[in-house]
């Protein structure tokens, strides 16, 4: 599958510790919430990577194997994201939104995290527009249907809910307090 | 510029119980798995990444007058925090372990048991990395092996040394911890593989069975090794008797401990084979005899020269797994508090079998980690 991402790094064939040398230093040039790829060929990457990434405070979303390829995702970390307090007023918990889908309520879900946390767990169902890219692509939306929107903590749904109710939504929930916590059913790409 | 260490040097070291300092840049979790141990080895966790931006977390940490040895997987990371703790916080003692833990878990160091009573010796292959035990017979130009690992060459070479022939690979049982490098090195020198029938009833290969009764001679006639059957750790089990002095013991019985029945997942069959076997059939063996078994679990089982060994007779006073009287209790013993499965048993008992034949690089990664063959206190 392809996810896009904002840089690919190619560390293929570069051994143990190259592939995070590498990946620290291009990390370091990405804006806080951006996504990238780590080709790699060293086994120890996977593991590797991912306990760098939880002493860094960065995001790794996952690794897909193609052939020998081992290519991890990470997501910079965002200190924006960590605040708790959310603006849009209403909210929806991750509770009575399994309900409704348990209850076989149509609803919609717009996920509005980055292609990469997506493509590694979402909810059945939901609608992919990241934040950065919902200015464009809001009029894919439905402005009739109630609106869930969720990301991983509930900050940048918060973003994407002022958005759509600016540009005319009135049925929009943010659902908080995201991804992180919801235990229900998951899909992945 | 730091020093390599081979993994030689470092197993002789940990052998002579010399004192070691060993700084392991691995992920902890890896390290939490398994790491090297031993002797008078002090070990210390940091991960690589974590000193990315410099070596000051961990500076207070290290000795300042001892040989400080870095340790990693492969041996690449460990070079890169061994120069910067040279060149940033002016340490001069720094060593690299060549090849890292993939190396450490392959080395295999040789340690003489004694001489055989016609002239020939018996050794036994300790591989630190993973307290694995193996043990080489020779005798008047013939050599017999008896669970031989994976790292065929190093027996080759050691043969070679000594310029005698490899005729005989014996397994004490199908091993679940392990590749077993038997049945390849059989084929490439020639040689006849050996495992118990009753282990080998799934094996997609030719073997000669080893049956109580039918001893196996090695050099000219004058070692004899008897097989002994003692279910228990596997169905199979077989314990051997060389020149009348050394006891192998398998998985059955080792110095600290004993086998755990369960490693096909048959540890309630099982408990009263290996109750048996401990409990009565090894009590009628001589006293004198020295066990050598197939595992140690602790680093203190290492003796002098970093030998595994002990009288049976002390086993008999000493061994925790000995000395249960109730038989409802021993059976608690072997059947609750197990220690986890070993990594990747049932694609090592797959490989040892012949169903599967991974690539070589595959077989390394199925054997790292720690053994947990034996139920411990």
């Amino acid at each position: 599958m392809d996810i896009s991402v904002n840089k690919v790094l190619d560390a293929k064939g570069l051994a143990c510790p190259m592939p995070i040398v590498k990946t620290k230093k291009v990390i370091t040039n990405l804006e806080p919430g951006q996504v990238m790829e780590v080709q790699a060929t060293d086994k120890g990457s996977t593991a590797d990577l991912k306990a760098w990434a939880d002493s860094s405070g960065h995001q790794y979303l996952g690794t897909i194997e193609d052939g020998d390829v081992l290519k991890h995702f990470l997501r910079k970390a965002s200190e924006e994201e960590a605040k708790e307090e959310t603006k849009h007023e209403e909210v929806v918990n991750l509770d009575d939104l399994r309900k409704k889908i348990e209850g076989n309520e149509k609803i919609s879900i717009l996920d509005v995290r980055e292609p990469a946390e997506f493509a590694f767990g979402h909810i059945p169902g939901a609608v992919n527009i990241p934040l950065g890219e919902l200015e464009q692509r809001f009029e894919q939306l439905n402005q009739d249907d109630e609106l869930h929107i969720i990301c991983r903590t509930g900050n940048r749904s918060d973003l994407a809910a002022q958005q759509l109710t600016e540009k005319g939504f009135t049925n929009v929930k943010n659902v908080v307090p995201g991804m992180t916590k919801w235990e229900g059913p998951l899909n992945k790409n | 510029m730091p020093k390599e260490m081979t993994t030689s040097e470092l197993a002789k070291r940990i052998v002579n119980h010399e004192e070691i300092f060993i700084l392991d840049v691995r992920n902890t979790d890896e390290f939490d798995d398994w790491k090297i141990e031993g002797g008078k080895v002090e070990v210390i966790n940091e991960p690589y990444f974590n000193l990315l931006d410099g070596v000051d977390p961990i500076v207070d940490k290290l000795p300042k007058d001892k040989e400080i040895i870095v340790v990693c997987a492969k041996g690449g990371s460990s070079r890169m925090i061994a120069e910067m703790l040279e060149e940033e916080a002016g340490f001069t003692n720094m060593m690299n372990l060549e090849g890292g833990m993939k190396a450490w878990s392959e080395h295999l160091e040789p340690v003489k048991v004694g001489d055989l009573k016609d002239g020939g010796a018996l050794y036994e292959f300790v591989r630190l990395g993973k307290g694995c035990l193996s043990y080489f017979v020779e005798s008047n130009g013939d050599a017999a092996i008896i669970d031989t690992n994976r790292m065929i060459s190093i027996y080759e070479s050691f043969a070679a040394e000594r310029d005698v022939q490899i005729k005989h690979l014996i397994d004490t049982h199908l091993h679940a911890d392990h590749i077993s490098g038997g049945r390849e090195l059989a084929e490439k020198v020639g040689g006849t593989y050996y495992l118990p029938p009753k282990d080998a009833t799934e094996v997609t290969f030719d073997y000669t069975p080893v049956e109580e009764g039918r001893d196996i001679t090695v050099g000219n006639t004058t070692v004899k090794v008897q097989p002994i059957y003692s279910p228990g750790h596997t169905i199979g089990s077989t314990s051997f008797i060389i020149d009348d002095q050394y006891f192998l013991t398998g998985d059955i019985l080792f110095v600290e401990s004993i086998g755990r029945p369960d490693l096909a997942g048959k540890a309630e069959d099982w408990v009263a084979d290996l109750r048996n076997t401990l409990y009565n059939k090894y009590k009628e063996l001589s006293e004198d005899l020295l066990v050598l078994p197939a595992h140690y679990s602790f680093a203190k089982e290492l003796g002098e020269g970093g030998l595994v060994s002990a009288r049976l007779g002390h086993l008999y006073k000493v061994n925790s797994g000995l000395q249960v009287d109730d038989e409802g209790e021993f059976r608690k013993m072997v059947t609750e508090n197990l220690p986890p499965q070993p990594n990747a048993y049932e694609d090592i008992r797959k490989t040892n079998m012949g169903k599967i034949n991974p690539e070589n690089e595959e077989q390394r990664e199925m054997e790292i980690g720690p053994n947990r063959c034996a139920v411990h206190e």
